[in-house]
């Protein structure tokens, strides 16, 4: 390159993969796909340096539906994978993503302790609150009462409020999308990545299989129409009114990202040889 | 074929008090002295599972020449009290010529130490420390210990005094502490006379005259010296003894060569926190214990099917469940071999002495990144926390490289490409055309999942040939002592030392014999162990476990010349050198 001319400018396209994805027609994942390219295109991110760590279920298929370099590894564990390739690798844009299920209960602990780390990358759930892949079971979001083959009359458990647990755990920013809401969501993902620290983009996807009734999130969800407050009281009294169906941008704090200090490799051999003489006796 | 050492002169010291007596302090100054004075020694410790009013005992041997393990009994038990010493008594084996020497004021000697026969006597180990300033009575009994064992003065002082310094006690203060001691040790020296007489024949110039380069240096930090050597730049762990000080001196040392450090929420977190970072380009480890490899296996067949490369560290200790967190044993390696579901080949190795750890666990790094597979190494308690001064051990370099694609950009870039090594080009998040999604699912070539029973075949093809077509060359096992030997014994880890001595023994009574340990575990070498076996008529196998682990898994999968004989036994209890030459001389 010449420095003058600039690149192609590279729209959301660019950034799908040629796989088909293999979720149901209607599915709510094919709008968080499509907002995730439009954020990539609005960041005008090179797809070879954005890494997307995700766990398993339908949710979690989406790395090779992108362009960019993916890790679809073991159920519940995208957060930590992408958190040692951040610290590892703090040149790159890391996301995680996958569904409620992955993220809130076998991988509950790591989004607790993901929150506390701050480390700067972006949390994506895609919330539909069921096991989709395995058939439709109650996942930890699922309401008590909804019925289902493997607890006939519902849990009888208090569903998990992923938003209230990402403030109260230390998020540096926390919102809510809703899949069918193409602009808003990739408005909450482009600010989710481009705020320093943990970013959690809580999705409202419907799964039209199992959970059919999640097609009237299209008309139940609505924005907040409150600006994203950095007050964390604020933030707290406003989801002890939520309702659940409200989208936007909740918090944007100011902690500082958790990023340990590594110094230039070319001290490397010396400090090596270095070491090794504290043995010498 | 390397000889194996003749015997040779050692005294055992053992040096016992509930915790906060300075019972492994004390042990590890005698050892450090001793290494000043130009000797070579090793120390290990016994200690309870709790941090206070528990036992703690410190297992010192010194020579004039290398040691790796310990003998059969100790010289000298120096208790600075009774306290508990029940519960580690089996693991301390006295004989009729050994000396016990407990303070004035700590009662009865217990029934199980008087009836070894030692010569049981008292000193005033704590009156005299209260008579001086900053004095403690396990300095007074060091003094002593020098005096016996023939360790100079000086060199005592001139060890306990560095330390001291640090708690504002004064090198005046010290040196009277440690002279009041010594002025012990003379005056049993005088009253007992032979009894009494530790000191080592003086074979040969000392260490120091002979200008050999020394190291005093723990197996976890021999161990995180091989990772850092072998280029691991990001680390990972969740605390669990006894592998948390491999960690715990890595992570000041760590940023100045460009290494990361993590302490996670979980043993799973820590082993993810790892592949996603080797994932991104940097050789990565994580360091755990038996109850926390079983929470990582899950991750470590992932690392296997996406082809990450990882190093496991494992510090054994004894099991099942929580077990016995703070003693040795060698029962991790059916977990380690065999713990993976599915059919995950990955690489197993175990380093057989504290000064091996560095080159074991530079070698598991060259694997893990040569191989893109997953390296266990199985260490123990028993050579992860022991402290030695010994012969520096020889730098080597593997010329370690992660295969990567040349240009990756030309064509379709496959992930797991089927080649002629089966090791495929690992593309590096950042490199453009390089762009793949690793996956745990089984996939085809490009990395795309697939159930097709062929691209299963391929990749199971694959993921197992690269590592049975590896060339491991000759570090694979020890192999020492006669061409012509009919008697073969086979071991591995720390039980190495206790065999070589033996076998050392054995020779200095015209027994020939041949030692294999074996370092590499995973993948099976069955024509290598063969070749090592050549001429075996009868064998034995030794290990530190109950049921017989390695016996199990040589049976599974080697052709052994003659049906084996098994000698083990379960930790805490070490396996000794005397155990080995009686299971030899029922052949002879």
């Amino acid at each position: 390159m010449d420095g003058c001319t600039p690149e192609p400018k590279r729209e959301a396209k660019h950034y799908k993969s040629d796989l088909t994805p293999i979720w149901c027609p209607g599915c709510g994942h094919f709008g968080v796909h499509a907002a995730l390219n439009r954020a990539l295109a609005e960041l005008q991110l090179d797809p070879a340096q954005v890494v997307i760590s995700s766990g398993i279920g339908c949710s979690s298929r989406i790395p090779a539906y992108t362009n960019c370099y993916g890790f679809h590894g073991l159920h519940g564990r995208a957060l930590p994978l992408a958190i040692g390739l951040k610290l590892a690798r703090p040149d790159l844009t890391v996301i995680a993503a996958g569904g409620d299920g992955d993220g809130f209960s076998i991988g509950g602990n790591h989004f607790i302790h993901a929150c506390r780390r701050n480390v700067n990358l972006t949390y994506i759930v895609m919330d539909n609150e069921v096991y989709g892949m395995t058939k439709g079971q109650p996942s930890p979001t699922t309401a008590p009462d909804w019925d289902s083959d493997l607890q006939p009359g519902g849990t009888g458990i208090s569903s998990f409020r992923p938003l209230g647990v990402a403030l109260q755990s230390g998020a540096n920013y926390v919102a809510r999308g809703f899949s069918g809401d193409l602009n808003g969501l990739t408005k909450l993902i482009v600010q989710g990545i481009r705020h320093p620290g943990f970013s959690f983009v809580h999705v409202l996807s419907p799964c039209v299989t199992f959970r059919p009734e999640q097609r009237e999130w299209k008309s139940q969800t609505h924005p907040s129409g409150l600006a994203a407050t950095p007050d964390f009281h604020e933030a707290s009294r406003r989801l002890a009114d939520d309702d659940g169906l409200t989208t936007g941008a909740l918090y944007i704090g100011d902690r500082k990202p958790y990023a340990p200090a590594v110094a230039p490799l070319a001290d490397t051999k010396t400090n090596l040889a270095h070491i090794v003489e504290e043995f010498s006796i | 074929m390397k000889q194996l050492t003749p015997a040779f002169d050692t005294v055992s010291i053992a040096i016992t008090g509930s915790g906060g007596a300075g019972a492994i302090t004390s042990g590890s100054l005698l050892l450090e002295a001793a290494g000043k004075a130009g000797w070579y020694g090793l120390m290990t410790r016994t200690v309870g599972p709790q941090i206070r009013g528990g036992e703690a005992a410190a297992l010192v041997r010194l020579s004039r020449r290398p040691v790796s393990g310990h003998g059969d009994a100790f010289d000298l038990l120096i208790a600075l009290d009774w306290r508990n010493v029940e519960r580690f008594v089996a693991e301390i084996p006295l004989t009729a010529h050994s000396l016990v020497l407990a303070d004035e004021n700590a009662g009865e000697v217990p029934g199980q130490i008087g009836a070894s026969g030692a010569l049981c006597l008292t000193a005033p180990f704590a009156s005299l420390a209260k008579d001086i300033n900053g004095a403690r009575p396990n300095i007074i009994a060091l003094g002593t210990a020098a005096a016996l064992v023939g360790l100079p003065e000086s060199a005592m002082i001139e060890t306990v005094a560095a330390t001291l310094a640090t708690k504002g006690v004064s090198l005046e203060n010290t040196s009277q502490a440690v002279r009041a001691g010594f002025d012990i040790g003379i005056q049993l020296a005088s009253a007992h006379g032979a009894a009494v007489a530790l000191r080592l024949a003086e074979t040969s110039r000392s260490a120091v005259e002979a200008k050999v380069a020394r190291w005093m240096i723990t197996g976890n930090q021999a161990a995180g010296l091989g990772a850092l050597r072998g280029g691991i730049r990001f680390a990972a762990l969740y605390p669990i003894t006894p592998a948390t000080d491999l960690l715990e001196w890595m992570a000041p040392r760590f940023p100045g060569i460009g290494g990361v450090l993590c302490q996670a929420e979980d043993e799973i977190a820590a082993v993810q926190m790892a592949i996603g970072a080797s994932y991104g380009g940097v050789p990565s480890l994580t360091t755990t214990s038996g109850p926390g490899l079983a929470l990582k296996l899950e991750s470590i067949g992932l690392a296997v099917a996406a082809e990450v490369p990882l190093v496991v560290f494992n510090v054994m200790r004894g099991g099942p469940s929580t077990g016995i967190p703070t003693k040795s044993e060698q029962t991790d390696l059916n977990v380690a071999l065999y713990g993976l579901h599915g059919e995950a080949p990955h690489v197993v190795v175990a380093p057989l002495s504290v000064d091996d750890c560095v080159l074991t666990t530079q070698w598991a790094v060259h694997l893990a990144e040569t191989l893109q597979t997953v390296s266990f190494v199985l260490s123990d308690q028993f050579l992860g926390q022991a402290k030695a001064v010994l012969p520096t051990p020889k730098e080597v370099d593997f010329g370690t490289i992660r295969l990567k694609p040349v240009d990756p950009q030309a064509g379709i870039y496959k992930r797991y490409a089927l080649t002629a090594s089966s090791v495929s080009p690992m593309a590096i998040p950042g490199t453009p055309g390089g762009q793949y999604t690793a996956d745990g699912l089984e996939h085809n070539e490009r990395g795309t999942p697939s159930s097709q029973a062929n691209d299963h075949h391929a990749q199971l093809d694959k993921r197992n040939n690269k590592l049975a077509n590896f060339d491991y060359g000759a570090i694979w096992a020890e192999i020492e002592g006669e061409d012509d030997a009919e008697i073969g014994v086979i071991t591995w880890g720390s039980t190495t030392a206790p065999v070589r001595e033996a076998l050392a023994r054995a020779r200095a009574n015209g027994v020939k014999t041949r030692l294999v340990a074996m370092r590499l575990l995973s993948p099976a070498r069955p024509e290598h162990l063969a070749r090592a076996l050549n001429g075996i008529k009868k064998l034995l196998v030794v290990e530190q476990s109950h049921s017989g682990q390695f016996l199990g898994y040589l049976r599974a999968h080697y052709d052994l010349p003659v049906p084996p004989t098994s000698l083990r036994h379960p930790g805490p209890l070490a396996i000794r050198p005397a155990e080995v030459c009686d299971a030899l001389s029922r052949w002879s």
